[in-house]
């Protein structure tokens, strides 16, 4: 399962998809609104996808982690529109017969994810400020 | 020829609009379909060196060609990197 959602993310939902009798482990992360950034007060955060092909993108990842750890248990879901704080954003789910595949996988997803998947967020600041996040360089 | 030039972020607030209608010589590159965009939009010269582009959904170098109706996607940079979500 991997897709861009305009609706809450429910983790139970994903932990179920993914719970299946031969695993062992389910790792899952979520990536949720933080209230401020180097000091500077979030009020929200909006996310913008070029969804089809960031649901292709995360497919791919679900693909390099099936490749690299034989897992074939993954899924990764993607909120879009505006998110307050303390809201997931992102949820990934690896579930594996043996823990240490799913927490390499896992870790390893986020970060392609982050690489290659075309979604984009924009810091609505408690000052009245709004921007793109962009990489630092 | 024209394409379809889909733009996200950033890249939209330059252009003013999320999706538009360009048109280029046939057997125009990415490349060559980009430095168009920026003659009409300039403020996306802001993006020229960061920009990915993709081309139906898949990220594209700058020397492939473009055929007629083909999507283009400005994809400013990701977040991504160190600071995670």
């Amino acid at each position: 399962m991997y897709k861009v959602t305009t609706n809450k993310i429910e983790p139970d939902d994903l932990f179920d998809w993914l719970q299946k009798p031969h695993n062992g482990a389910v790792v899952t992360f979520a990536g949720t609104v933080r209230s401020d950034t180097d000091g500077r007060k979030t009020l929200k955060l909006e996310y913008e996808a070029y969804t089809e092909m960031a649901e292709a993108k995360m497919k791919q990842v679900g693909e390099e982690i099936r490749t690299r750890w034989g897992i074939e248990d993954s899924a990764m879901i993607h909120r879009v529109g505006a998110l307050n704080i303390g809201e997931i954003s992102i949820l990934i789910g690896v579930s594996t017969p043996h823990r240490k595949n799913a927490f390499e996988a896992c870790s390893y997803a986020i970060d392609r994810v982050k690489q290659i998947v075309p979604i984009w967020k924009k810091e609505i600041w408690a000052d009245g400020g709004r921007e793109w996040v962009e990489p630092k360089s | 020829m024209r394409i379809i030039v889909k733009c996200f972020a950033g890249c939209k607030d330059a252009v003013g609009a999320a999706s538009i209608i360009l048109e280029i010589p046939t057997g125009s590159t990415v490349g060559e379909a980009f430095i168009k965009l920026i003659e009409n939009y300039p403020a996306l010269e802001y993006y020229k060196k960061s920009i990915m582009l993709a081309v139906n959904r898949q990220y594209a170098d700058r020397q492939v060609q473009l055929k007629e109706n083909d999507e283009l996607a400005c994809i400013p940079p990701v977040s991504g990197g160190n600071q995670v979500c």
